[in-house]
């Protein structure tokens, strides 16, 4: 078998796009992967989990008390309610965002996510920028993704060394009283839950259907 | 291993740079390598604390550093089969198979069985009784240690006072996993250091960082 030197529009292909693919026939030749669970695999990654998922987790614990409660105690199990659990999300842990206390998540040796619930984490995650600064500069950081912090609210950096994957719980935003869950749930981002940035109300939240 | 992988705390790296509306992966390179990770994964010849090993071990260090995310993972995967055996990189250079024998090896992952492991996820979590060897609300001062293969406790977290602020349970422990499977069983921690501990007086008063820690990494601080 020989390696494929163009792609699909014959343009020339770099040194890993050759590598991979030898490595991908290679593995195929010698029935180690089924090319079908590769595209599998990648379906499940870009359709099927996503930051949505913890996006509705967030929106019912701001409509359910009771929810929220069982969320903070065990994350594991409330997010399960829901229907995530799965890989790199089988021990979760959920810190809430108050006026006092602000959490943030990264981890310093690799990067760890939890996938499950914000699918696979965004570049930036992933950058040595991110890595490094963040546990000893976070208000810096913070400040770079366009969050100032009041000087009297702590921030609290969380460094996900083991398997215990962190979700972060945003403020809910003044202004939304009356919005439904799945409106609640449109407004939050994967960099909210992530401690980066805050969840911004619509400026015609009053007046949203 | 104190390699360069262990970030916390590195200084002049630049901006952290986002990119909006990012797609989940930016070439068909990235979803195949993603994909033949979490294919051969199951097949139960590595575990993720050797894989890990095997991401940190990249070599020169500089390579680690300029590496894409995803050809930091190739390159550990890809070490790993030669370690087994199964690849050389005389096959990866030519695109043809030139190992003769294989050693015995399990069937690939049916794309059910993947998305079924995906869904089921694979714990770390041990149902073991062991106690723990610490309280919450307990202080505790980590280890200076420096093994030379895998370890969780970052550079920036060694030798520093901390508080135990809650018991996430037992786990398999990363140090010994990563070189014989002993799974150590062990009680993790997530555990809360001031900013001024960790980085000096200069550091914000009111800050904290919390890191997950192993009983094997803390002695009791009196």
């Amino acid at each position: 078998m020989s390696t494929h030197q163009h792609d699909h529009n014959g343009s020339e292909l770099g040194p890993i796009e050759l590598r991979v693919r030898a490595l991908e026939s290679l593995l195929i030749e010698k029935q180690l992967v089924d090319p079908q669970t590769l595209n599998a695999l990648v379906d499940y990654f870009e359709n099927k989990v996503g930051p949505r998922n913890g996006a509705q987790v967030v929106a019912r614990a701001w409509v359910d008390p009771e929810y929220k409660q069982r969320l903070l105690e065990n994350g594991t199990s409330a997010i399960a309610e829901l229907g995530f659990t799965g890989f790199q999300a089988e021990d979760m842990v959920v810190v809430e965002n108050t006026k006092d206390v602000h959490n943030v998540v990264v981890c310093t040796l690799c990067s760890c996510y939890p996938w499950a619930v914000l699918g696979l984490p965004p570049a930036w995650y992933k950058s040595n920028a991110y890595r490094a600064r963040i546990v000893i500069e976070p208000r810096a950081v913070l400040k770079e993704f366009g969050l100032e912090l009041e000087g009297e609210t702590d921030v609290r950096v969380w460094d996900s060394t083991s398997e215990v994957r962190y979700l972060v719980l945003p403020q809910r935003p003044a202004g939304t009283e009356g919005m439904s869950e799945v409106e609640l749930a449109s407004m939050v981002t994967r960099n909210a839950m992530v401690g980066t940035a805050r969840v911004r109300a619509p400026t015609d939240a009053e007046d949203s259907p | 291993m104190n390699g360069v992988h262990d970030m916390g705390g590195i200084q002049n790296m630049g901006p952290v740079e986002v990119e909006d509306n990012e797609p989940v992966f930016h070439a068909e390179w990235e979803r195949r390598v993603f994909a033949i990770n979490m294919a051969t994964g199951p097949l139960g010849l590595w575990n993720l604390d050797m894989k890990r090993q095997a991401t940190e071990r990249m070599s020169p260090p500089g390579r680690y550093l300029n590496a894409p995310y995803y050809e930091r993972w190739l390159e550990s995967f890809i070490g790993l089969f030669k370690e087994h055996g199964i690849l050389s990189e005389d096959e990866l250079s030519c695109g043809e198979v030139r190992i003769k024998s294989l050693p015995e090896l399990p069937p690939a992952v049916s794309p059910q069985q993947a998305i079924a492991a995906m869904q089921r996820g694979n714990p770390a979590h041990l149902d073991e009784a062991v106690a723990p060897k610490f309280s919450v609300g307990e202080r505790i001062r980590t280890k200076n240690i420096n093994p030379p293969t895998h370890t969780r406790l970052p550079r920036y977290a060694r030798d520093k006072q901390g508080v135990i602020d809650r018991d996430h349970g037992v786990f398999i422990f990363p140090d010994t996993h990563s070189q014989n499977w002993d799974k150590k069983p062990q009680h993790v921690y997530a555990v809360r250091f001031t900013m001024r501990e960790l980085w000096g007086e200069d550091a914000s008063a009111r800050d904290t960082v919390m890191i997950d820690l192993w009983d094997d990494y803390m002695q009791a601080e009196a």
